[in-house]
């Protein structure tokens, strides 16, 4: 945790409200986002009680499993969700747009919308990933048919839970989360995970301090769990005699269709106060202006929903239980490469998060009080453009002489540090060399360098492109990682139940 | 009675003191910092009923649906006098599981000290002599450990199996293995609640005149398999957990030097009133830490307690707010209203640093 969060989460526990810790909005946020609210039965393997799924507030979609041990009744509410969710995903692919790909020397098409899926915290997407990892080897025919959509739907929610562990992507976020990333509270990590509590901190209802909003939202009997885990009281006290009550009318519809009604009711009144909590979480998201790399990083998410519909539609396979070697490999590079550059990119984005990276010494902001603009460096086999900036700032400049430095105002611009002149009144100067981002001649454009009297950032973090790295094909696996995938096969375990449908659940 | 046995029942008050299980010892190894807890575990105070009469209601329940999923796994594992329980515990440790083995439930006798003697009997009879011997199981074994001074009963829903020359402590549990993974939080707890039982079967067989080291460390996990009721068994090593156990349980054997810290009309009587058991409990110290919410029965209490301390927000804030304890030195050298101790300097020097930062970003005036 940085200083500056800490201290954002020590004012709020002083002024009573959760503190901002940025100024724009770091996700995507869809017109229409679909929010899903799951319940999982306790006790079982990622068993489905209840969901309430939908685009907008008033949509609220009811999906209820009567009998939540029961196989068929499982995979009846896979296919009712898929009935939700897959007509939610085919909205995003009518218009698409083209991207010119290898310098403008082809052209690649995508989507210009995708889908956007919020749930209540971290927990709720790993009920998905889970229930993707369930459905997604089923067969429409064989021993245990189910409905066509069920594989389909598992492809969808293993593909969205993936982009959920891809830093700065937004197609599948737990509100929590979302809401941590902008607010700092006066409670721990732990108890922020519980969404009613930490809305409670945030937006506080009239009268009450946001400590004490989140001590009443503690209390399970008026502020049902977020999910997927139900409140034990609840299973016990009302939801197992009315799954019982159902059970017990088998032979008689009448009373069968009453059951179901009470049981309905039951869940429904589990689900709405977090459903009312997950659209007031999107309305304050709303209220925050978006950060200006936040498109950019949309864009990634539409690149990857463009991908996987074609690899649908062009009859690829379901994702593997594991990932082989080379694919682990290769994951794990673009997770770490999309990491860093979601950190810088917020920093830039923000002047809060900045602020971060000051305190650390890894930024500084300053006073341009001197530039040369026409400088130019002939000392080399040809003269080149290398005008030169002075500043002066108040903040401790730990970076050393020779570094290359940035500015999120001018990112493509390279300032090589030339001196640091500390002076008596705890100010510093400092002397700054500029390459790149002026064009190609010895006269800069207007502009393109920083002018007297321009107050700017300098920073360590380069929004630059990362190179990818290169791994071997998946046939020349070296054999320190397993071989090719081939030769294990042969050798190792018995063959997968991938995409057996005989894979048995309890 | 030693006088820190009576000590500790004149804190508990004329009750019995209550029965320590897996679950409670290992939950001793949470917070070993906390001089409350140790106290009140010590004495064996009812702390959910301590912490409702105080107004901070514990919050673990177990739901039905849960308890009846794992009786049912239990049962299906064990069915057929462990002829599937052995095949797939042989298999984990790669040893041949033989075609038969004893099945011995020392669940069935009535009283807890004729159970504790059988169980010690047959156990300590069984004791693994070679490789050679058939495979033998035992049920419900009634096992002891010292805890605080005093003999603790343990009702392990557990398995001891004998095989290849060891004993192996198995613990059957009825959360999901998926793809060779399962959930961090309830493994480490089922690793922790196992090193209890390896432990006290060590020292079954250490008094015994055994080789202690008899037991293996490799505890044998069987948890359902995916999305199905099939078994599967992995290995749990849980030699970082003895450790860590031994020392807390060393450190409840010196409870004399904690309890000399303690007012000596310190009470946790539930029979009391409500006002002096808050006023008791808060002359003995406590160490809140978020992490307490998910272990001890008091934790609400004592993060009521703990309100305004830097550390309530979990120990990284505390970190980053440079080990100053409460929310108002925070913020008073933060904002300058406060001159920093010279210890504090350096810490005061950051936090306003960060309060400059962060209200220029904010665009309010510093």
């Amino acid at each position: 945790m940085s200083t500056l969060r800490a201290l954002a989460k020590a004012q709020a526990v002083t002024s009573g409200v959760a503190q901002p810790v940025a100024t724009v909005r770091h996700i995507h946020l869809h017109e229409r986002p679909l929010v899903l609210v799951p319940l999982a039965l306790a006790g079982e393997a990622n068993a489905p009680l209840a969901a309430l799924v939908g685009a907008a507030p008033d949509e609220a979609r009811l999906l209820v499993v009567p009998q939540p041990r029961n196989r068929s009744q499982r995979f009846a509410f896979a296919a009712e969700l898929a009935s939700v969710v897959l007509p939610y995903l085919d909205a995003h692919r009518g218009v698409s747009e083209a991207v010119a790909v290898d310098r403008g020397r082809d052209v690649r098409h995508r989507y210009v919308d995708a889908p956007q899926l919020l749930v209540p915290n971290p927990a709720g997407i790993t009920f998905l990933r889970l229930l993707g990892r369930s459905t997604r080897f089923r067969r429409p025919d064989g021993d245990y048919p189910v409905h066509p959509s069920v594989p389909l739907l598992g492809r969808w929610l293993t593909f969205l839970a993936e982009r959920a562990e891809h830093p700065g992507s937004s197609a599948l976020l737990a509100m929590t989360d979302a809401l941590t990333l902008h607010w700092a509270t006066g409670q721990s990590a732990v108890e922020d995970l519980h969404l009613p509590a930490l809305l409670g901190w945030i937006d506080p209802p009239d009268g009450l301090t946001g400590a004490e909003a989140a001590a009443r939202a503690e209390d399970p009997s008026t502020h049902p769990p977020a999910g997927p885990a139900t409140d034990p009281d609840f299973d016990n006290r009302r939801l197992s005699p009315a799954i019982e009550a159902y059970a017990a009318t088998e032979d008689d519809p009448a009373a069968r269709a009453e059951a179901y009604a009470e049981l309905e009711a039951l869940l429904r009144d589990q689900l709405a106060p977090t459903w009312e909590l997950m659209w007031r979480g999107v309305g304050l998201l709303r209220g925050l202006p978006p950060g200006a790399r936040v498109e950019g990083r949309w864009a990634g998410d539409r690149d990857a929903f463009t991908a996987h519909a074609e690899h649908v539609d062009s009859g690829g396979g379901p994702q593997p239980r594991r990932d082989g070697a080379v694919a682990a490999a290769v994951r794990l590079h673009r997770l770490e490469r999309a990491l860093t550059s979601y950190a810088v990119q917020r920093a830039y984005d923000d002047p809060l998060v900045m602020a971060e990276h000051r305190l650390a010494g890894e930024a500084f902001v300053g006073d341009v009080t001197l530039a040369d603009p026409k400088r130019v460096d002939d000392g080399g086999k040809r003269p080149v453009l290398r005008p030169r900036i002075q500043l002066v700032t108040t903040e401790a400049v730990l970076v050393p002489v020779g570094a290359t430095l940035y500015s999120p105002a001018r990112p493509s611009q390279k300032a090589r540090v030339v001196f640091v002149t500390p002076g008596a009144d705890g100010k510093t100067d400092v002397v700054l060399e500029l390459s790149g981002g002026m064009g190609r001649g010895l006269t800069a454009p207007p502009g393109s360098v920083p002018e007297v009297g321009e107050r700017l950032c300098y920073t360590t973090l380069s929004d630059a492109y990362l190179p990818s790295g290169a791994f071997p094909a998946p046939e020349e696996t070296p054999w320190t990682h397993g071989g090719p995938p081939g030769a294990a096969a042969a050798s190792a375990e018995p063959p997968a139940t991938d995409g057996d449908p005989t894979e048995e659940w309890a | 009675m030693t006088s820190s046995e009576q000590r500790l029942a004149a804190i508990r008050g004329g009750v019995p003191p209550r029965r320590h299980n897996a679950r409670t010892i290992a939950a001793l190894t949470g917070n070993p910092g906390c001089t409350r807890r140790a106290v009140l575990d010590g004495a064996g105070v009812d702390k959910t009923g301590l912490a409702d009469r105080i107004g901070f209601p514990a919050r673990f329940g177990q739901s039905r649906f849960a308890i009846t999923r794992g009786n049912a796994f239990e049962a299906q594992v064990k069915a057929d006098g462990g002829v599937e329980l052995l095949r797939l515990v042989a298999e984990r440790l790669g040893v041949e599981p033989g075609d038969r083995a004893d099945w011995t439930d020392l669940g069935a006798a009535d009283d807890l000290p004729d159970r504790h003697t059988r169980s010690r009997e047959l156990l300590t009879a069984a004791v693994p002599t070679g490789p050679r011997q058939p495979a033998a199981l035992f049920d419900h074994p009634l096992l002891s450990l010292e805890v605080a001074g005093r003999r603790v009963h343990l009702e392990p829903d557990l398995v001891a199996a004998r095989l290849a020359g060891r004993l192996h402590v198995v613990e059957i549990k009825s959360f999901p293995v998926i793809d060779g993974q399962a959930d961090p939080a309830k493994v480490s707890a089922a690793a922790t609640q196992s090193a209890v039982y390896v432990l006290a079967l060590r020292e079954l067989l250490a008094a015994a005149g055994h080789d202690p080291e008899l037991v293996s460390h490799d505890v044998v996990l069987i948890c359902p398999r995916d999305f199905a009721n099939q078994p599967v068994a992995s290995l749990l090593d849980v030699r970082k957990q003895l450790l860590v156990l031994r020392r807390q349980l060393a450190r409840m054997d010196r409870l004399d030097d904690l309890l000399a810290a303690v007012p000596a009309d310190f009470t946790a009587d539930l029979a009391t009133d409500p006002a002096t058991l808050t006023a008791a409990l808060s002359r003995v110290e406590a160490r809140y830490a978020p992490e307490c919410l998910a272990s001890c029965e008091l934790a609400y209490f004592c993060r009521h307690e703990a309100r305004g301390r830097t550390g309530a927000m979990g120990r990284p804030v505390r970190e980053a707010l440079g080990g100053l304890g409460t929310v108002t030195e925070v913020v008073a050298l933060a904002s300058g209203e406060r001159t920093p101790e010279p210890e504090q300097a350096e810490a005061a020097a950051l936090l306003r640093a960060a309060a400059r930062l962060r209200a220029d970003a904010l665009g309010a005036p510093a």
